[in-house]
């Protein structure tokens, strides 16, 4: 067994595991850790493998979350169809974002794509059925086929890890496919693909709407973790926060964002408990990591082989 | 509407969109020339408002305390440049926006712990804070007009500096080829820094100004950092020229949007004005002239 196998049997032990012997505190914890994860996941496949700098994914984020709301509203609180309608209003949603940013490159589709999530920001603002900016709070967790198990912590907690699972693995298949070499392709040269045939808006505007599905659904899972709803959500600082754990981890690998969610809400949660200026060491620490350490946490990670996906 | 409503909206509309135009004309210098996206340019209006009222309570006078803030600004903006932000200039932007994030957040908490979480309040002079009867039945404050005066000054000003003097021709010529630029002789770092520095004194000057209209207070940058980005996007970036008509179209059509559009819709009136400009010229209204 290599070294590489034989950390990520410990990793996913370690998670498998985790509610039988953790306190509630850390299962909560790492609940909304596993969901930010999915947040992080769902904009490296925009940003490291489309290549596609969206600084906007908080709209999907939040149109996950306020979904959520929206059904609990009136009266629908089944999981089974709540989460499908979460990542499916982020899809409807991206839709047309999407197709409108993807006519911008560069600068001006980060800016294009902010924009946007400030417009869904000041919408949510304005929703006065949902406490305009105060936001909301939830009544219960949803339940699954009408069973209300999911008001358990440590049920909640497999189901986060369990929707991450998915999501890693629908990823995986995703990147490995005909489709994702295309969108690599498209990365690194799209004339140069545009050349040889392909038509690089539907490949690219496909991959930003199946991102914004998992980012809707992360949003609904925090929704239910945190049994409360506001506009924070949809804040830029929330694009920001998770393209800083897709960096961290490692830009256009699946365990990167992983990692990177990982390590960034245990460090912030660390380093808030020895002073509550914690910010003012994770912003330079952040800094260094831009500079000096290229390809993230998991470029330090002993590699079977150099990925595919790296930065151009 | 009224001509004197009109009349008020259209100046109100106009000091927001000089504000602006201070902010952008920075943003959008620097990546002009520089090619750097630069989120830390709202840490810098924020530093410079906290100097200035820091300066004011010290030295009781506003004045003062704005012109002994600028050179601080841009001494700080410069150690910001040499210390990191240089080193980011041939990185991708994604690189780019994560490092000065990560600015944002060391500027946010620094500012918590010198000046505390609460926020400030910057008093007017008495010769600034009445109002100025413009014809019978239109009074505006003086402030704001002094505020618009200032912003077209510095428009005119950077024209100036940026088409007629020699450090401005050697600013185009950087932007256009810094190798070539580099081997005819110019310290293209010292260069870059001075242009940052240029950045920073717009920016902080935008802050020393909007102390007085609004509180100075942690975060304060970050709403007009994004609006400014608004303005240079929809400008093109790049371009200083397109920055000033784009602020002004800015900041007219926010304020027209609060007074006619019910409030939800109305913040969400310029990122819809934004995208549509995105999708009728994706390059900005007047793109810069690259060779």
């Amino acid at each position: 067994m290599t070294f590489r196998t034989f950390s990520y049997l410990v990793f996913i032990g370690f998670f498998m595991t985790l509610p039988l012997w953790a306190d509630v505190f850390h299962t909560r914890l790492f609940t909304r850790i596993l969901i930010f994860a999915l947040l992080a996941l769902s904009l490296d496949l925009v940003v490291g493998y489309g290549g596609m700098v969206s600084f906007g994914h908080a709209a999907f984020f939040g149109t996950g979350a306020y979904m959520t709301g929206m059904m609990s509203l009136h009266g629908i609180t089944d999981a089974l169809v709540v989460w499908p309608a979460a990542a499916g209003a982020a899809m409807l949603i991206a839709l047309p974002i999407g197709a409108l940013s993807l006519r911008t490159r560069g600068a001006y589709f980060i800016m294009i794509t902010l924009a946007f999530a400030q417009m869904a920001y000041y919408f949510a603002s304005g929703l006065e059925t949902f406490g305009g900016s105060d936001g909301m709070r939830l009544l219960a967790r949803n339940t699954i086929a009408g069973k209300e198990i999911l008001v358990r912590h440590d049920f909640f907690y497999y189901a986060a890890a369990g929707s991450l699972a998915a999501a890693f693995l629908l990823c995986r298949r995703l990147t490995r496919s005909r489709f994702g070499l295309i969108l690599g392709g498209i990365r690194q040269n799209e004339k140069r693909m545009q050349s040889l045939g392909y038509a690089t808006y539907p490949y690219q505007l496909t991959c930003f709407v199946i991102s914004a599905a998992l980012a809707g659904l992360a949003g609904a899972l925090m929704a239910n973790e945190t049994l409360y709803i506001s506009p924070s959500y949809l804040h830029w600082t929330q694009s920001g926060h998770a393209l800083v754990m897709v960096i961290l981890g490692g830009l256009g690998t699946l365990a990167g964002p992983v990692l990177g969610a990982i390590v960034l809400l245990l460090l912030e949660e660390i380093l808030s408990a020895f002073t509550q200026h914690w910010m003012i060491v994770l912003g330079p620490l952040l800094i260094l990591v831009v500079l000096y350490a290229r390809g993230g946490l998991h470029g330090l990670w002993p590699q079977k082989k150099v990925s595919h996906a790296t930065t151009p | 509407m009224d001509p004197v409503l009109l009349l008020t909206q259209v100046l109100n509309g106009l000091q927001f969109g000089v504000m602006l135009f201070l902010m952008a004309a920075g943003l959008t210098l620097i990546f002009g020339v520089m090619n750097l996206i630069n989120l830390a340019h709202g840490s810098l209006y924020m530093m410079g408002a906290y100097l200035a009222a820091t300066l004011q309570q010290k030295t009781g006078s506003f004045i003062a305390a704005i012109f002994l803030a600028i050179p601080l600004t841009v001494l700080l903006g410069m150690l910001v440049e040499t210390l990191a932000l240089r080193r980011l200039y041939n990185r991708d932007h994604l690189d780019q926006v994560l490092a000065t994030y990560g600015l944002i957040l060391f500027f946010n908490e620094l500012v918590r712990m010198v000046w505390g979480p609460q926020a400030y309040f910057m008093a007017l002079p008495q010769f600034l804070s009445h109002h100025i009867q413009i014809f019978s039945g239109l009074t505006y404050p003086v402030y704001r007009l002094v505020i618009i005066g200032v912003g077209l000054g510095v428009g005119a000003g950077l024209y100036g500096l940026i088409h007629h003097t020699r450090l401005g021709m050697l600013i185009r010529a950087g932007a256009s080829n810094r190798e070539m630029v580099n081997a005819l002789g110019v310290n293209i770092r010292l260069l870059y820094t001075l242009v940052f520095g240029l950045g920073a004194a717009l920016a902080g000057l935008a802050g020393m100004l909007a102390g007085p209209l609004m509180s100075v207070e942690v975060g304060m940058g970050e709403p007009i950092l994004i609006l400014a980005f608004v303005v240079i996007v929809i400008g093109g970036i790049g371009s200083i020229q397109g920055a000033f008509f784009a602020a002004v179209l800015v900041g007219v059509a926010d304020t027209f949007g609060r007074v006619l559009l019910p409030p939800g819709l109305a913040s969400m009136g310029i990122y819809i004005l934004m995208a549509g400009v995105l999708c009728w010229r994706p390059e900005g209204l007047f793109p810069a002239q690259r060779t």
